[in-house]
C-alpha cells in the first residue's frame, strides 16, 4: 500500500469542483470580487502616486543669478548646482531666453517694445529629487556665490508631499482590510462548502483515512478554485482598467491634466499579487476549513 | 480480538451508559449484541471504533488499548475494522464502485490495486452488475451490500454492523444476515448489533444482551429481552 497518491487527490480534487458546482461557483465569485475591489484600491494608488510625482517634477525651482556674473559665470555654476544632494538636475536659462519666453506667454507684444533682456537676470531651472526636502534646497542654493534669490513654492511642495502621505497610508489601510475581509469571506464560502460534505468526511475517517489523506483532495481544490478566481478576476481589472482609463482619457476636463499609467505597466506585478491572494487564500481556506472536521 | 474490561462510559452531559461491562470477543467468532434503546449498544459500536474513549476500564481491539490511544493513531485502528451502519452512509454523489473503491484509496491503496479487490468484493456482495450505479437507484438491501462491500474491502480482521437491518424488510434483512454469516465463514470475526428479536432467533449464535449499560446475558442463546 502507498502511502500517496497524488494522482487520486488530483482527482478527487477536481471532481468535488464539479459535484460541489454551486458552492465552488460562489467561491470563485467572491475570490474574483474581493480581488477586483482589492486591485481597484491598489491601481488607484499607483495612479496617484504616478500623477504626484508627475506633479513634482514640473514643480520646478528657480534660483535667480546675480547681476554681477556674466553669462559664462553664471553658466560656470551649473555644475556646484547639480552637485547638491536633492538636485536631479539644473537647466541653464540665459536672460535672453527668459525674456523671449516671457514675451512669448503674451498676446498684446507691443508693451515689451521698450523692453529689453536686461531687465531679467539669468537663471536656473532646477529639479528636485524629493520635493520634501524643498526648503533645504532653497537654503544650500542661497549659500552658493552668486546666486540672489530662490523662488521655490513650498506651499504647493508641502501639499504635494501631504497628500502623497495621505493616499499611502489610506491605501496600506484599506488594502490591509480588503485583504483580511477576504480571507474571512473565502474563508467562510469554502467552509460552507466543506460543510456540505461532512458525511462524506465522517466516512473517510470511519474507514480509516488519515486527516491528511481528508485534507489533500479539499486542499488541492481550493488551489485550483483560488487561482481560477485570481485569473478571471486578472483579466477582469484588465478590461475594467482599460475601459476606465479610456473613458478618463477620452472626457475632455480630466484628459487635459490626468496622466493614468497604461496596464502593461502593472501587469507583471498584479499579476503575481492576485496568483498569489488567489492560491494563499483557496488553500489556506480550504486547509482551515476543514480543520474542525478532522477531530474524530 | 475485542475486549472489555470492567468499562464505565459516563458522557459530559452525566450519562452513564456503561457500568462496568465486560465481555470478550475471539477471532473468528460471529456474535449478536442485542438490547433496547438506550441499553448502551452504541457506546460499546463508539468505543471499539474509537469514537469515544471509557470513562474507565479497558477496551482492547485488534490489539489496540482504544482508551489510551493518540488521535493520530486512530486511523491504524479504524483500518483493522469494517463498520456498517443501519443508514447505510453512502457517499450518494460516487457510483457503486466509487464508493466501495474510495475506501482502499483512503488507505493508500494504489489504482491497481482498486481495479482488482474492488470488482472482487462486489461479486462476494451479488452487486457485480450495479458497479456504476449509483446509490438513489439502488433498494435499501442493496445500497446495504454496498457499505458491506466497502467494509470488507479491505480485509479488516473484524466487522461491525451497527442495525445492519433497521430498515430493511425481513427478507431483506434475512438476506444481510445470511451475506454477514458467509462473511464470518471466510474467517472475519462479525458483531452485529441489533434489537431484531426474530432475527437473532433464526440464527444459533452467541449473543451478548446489554441493558440499562449493563451485560444481562452472554451465550449461545435465544433473544430474552
Amino acid at each position: 500500500m502507498r502511502r500517496w497518491n497524488t494522482g487520486y487527490y488530483i482527482r478527487e480534487g477536481v471532481a468535488g469542483i464539479f459535484t460541489h458546482g454551486l458552492m465552488s461557483f460562489a467561491s470563485v465569485c467572491i475570490i474574483i470580487a474581493c480581488l477586483i475591489i482589492m486591485g481597484s484600491f491598489i491601481l488607484l494608488a499607483v495612479n496617484v502616486d504616478a500623477l504626484i510625482e508627475k506633479f513634482e517634477k514640473d514643480n520646478v525651482v528657480l534660483a535667480f543669478i546675480g547681476d554681477a556674473l556674466s553669462e559664462q559665470e553664471a553658466r560656470a555654476l551649473e555644475s556646484r548646482i547639480e552637485s547638491l544632494p536633492n538636485v536631479e538636475y539644473a537647466t541653464f536659462i540665459s536672460r535672453d531666453e527668459a525674456f523671449k519666453s516671457f514675451v512669448e506667454g503674451y498676446q498684446d507684444k507691443s508693451i515689451f517694445e521698450n523692453l529689453d533682456a536686461s531687465i531679467l537676470r539669468h537663471r536656473y531651472a532646477v529639479y528636485l529629487r524629493d520635493i520634501s526636502q524643498t526648503e533645504q534646497t532653497q537654503r544650500d542654493l542661497l549659500a552658493i556665490d552668486g546666486i540672489v534669490k530662490v523662488n521655490a513654492n513650498l506651499t504647493i511642495a508641502r501639499g504635494f508631499v501631504t497628500v502623497r502621505n495621505i493616499v499611502s497610508v489610506v491605501t496600506i489601510v484599506l488594502v490591509s482590510i480588503l485583504l483580511i475581509v477576504s480571507l474571512f469571506i473565502m474563508s467562510n464560502t469554502i467552509k460552507l462548502a466543506t460543510y456540505d460534505r461532512r458525511d462524506e468526511i465522517a466516512i473517510m475517517k470511519m474507514v480509516g483515512a488519515t486527516n491528511g489523506f481528508i485534507r489533500w483532495p479539499f486542499v488541492f481544490q481550493g488551489f485550483i478554485l483560488g487561482l481560477v478566481g485570481a485569473f478571471s478576476a486578472y483579466i477582469a481589472q484588465w478590461v475594467i482598467y482599460t475601459l476606465v482609463s479610456n473613458f478618463i482619457l477620452r472626457s475632455y476636463s480630466f484628459g487635459m491634466v490626468i496622466v493614468l499609467i497604461p496596464f502593461s505597466q502593472v501587469a507583471l506585478p498584479l499579476f503575481f499579487i492576485f496568483s498569489a491572494v488567489g492560491f494563499g487564500v483557496g488553500v489556506c481556506g480550504s486547509a482551515l476549513a476543514i480543520k474542525n472536521y478532522l477531530r474524530v | 480480538m475485542v475486549q472489555f474490561i470492567d468499562v464505565f462510559k459516563v458522557y459530559e452531559n452525566g450519562t452513564k451508559a456503561l457500568k462496568g461491562v465486560s465481555f470478550k470477543l475471539d477471532t473468528g467468532e460471529f456474535a449478536f449484541l442485542v438490547g433496547p434503546s438506550g441499553s448502551g449498544k452504541s457506546t460499546i459500536i463508539k468505543l471499539i471504533t474509537g469514537e469515544v474513549a471509557p470513562t474507565d476500564g479497558t477496551v482492547i481491539v485488534n490489539g489496540y488499548n482504544v482508551g489510551n490511544m493518540k488521535l493520530s493513531k486512530m486511523p491504524y485502528l479504524r483500518r483493522s475494522l469494517g463498520v456498517i451502519f443501519q443508514d447505510f452512509r453512502l457517499i450518494k454523489k460516487k457510483n457503486v464502485y466509487d464508493n466501495v473503491a474510495f475506501a482502499m484509496y483512503a488507505i493508500g491503496a494504489s489504482s491497481k490495486e482498486v481495479r482488482k479487490r474492488v470488482p472482487y468484493v462486489l461479486q462476494l456482495v451479488g452487486l457485480e452488475d450495479k458497479a456504476k450505479v449509483f446509490p438513489d437507484e439502488l433498494s435499501g438491501g442493496e445500497q446495504q451490500r454496498v457499505a458491506i462491500a466497502r467494509a470488507l474491502v479491505n480485509n479488516p480482521s473484524l466487522i461491525i454492523a451497527d442495525e445492519p437491518t433497521g430498515n430493511l424488510d425481513p427478507v431483506r434483512s434475512l438476506e444481510i444476515i445470511m451475506l454477514l454469516n458467509k462473511i464470518n465463514e471466510l474467517g472475519t470475526t462479525v458483531l452485529v448489533v441489533t434489537h431484531e428479536k426474530a432475527l437473532v432467533d433464526a440464527f444459533s449464535r452467541r449473543v451478548i444482551a446489554i441493558d440499562n449499560g449493563k451485560i444481562i446475558g452472554d451465550g449461545l442463546d435465544r433473544y430474552k429481552i
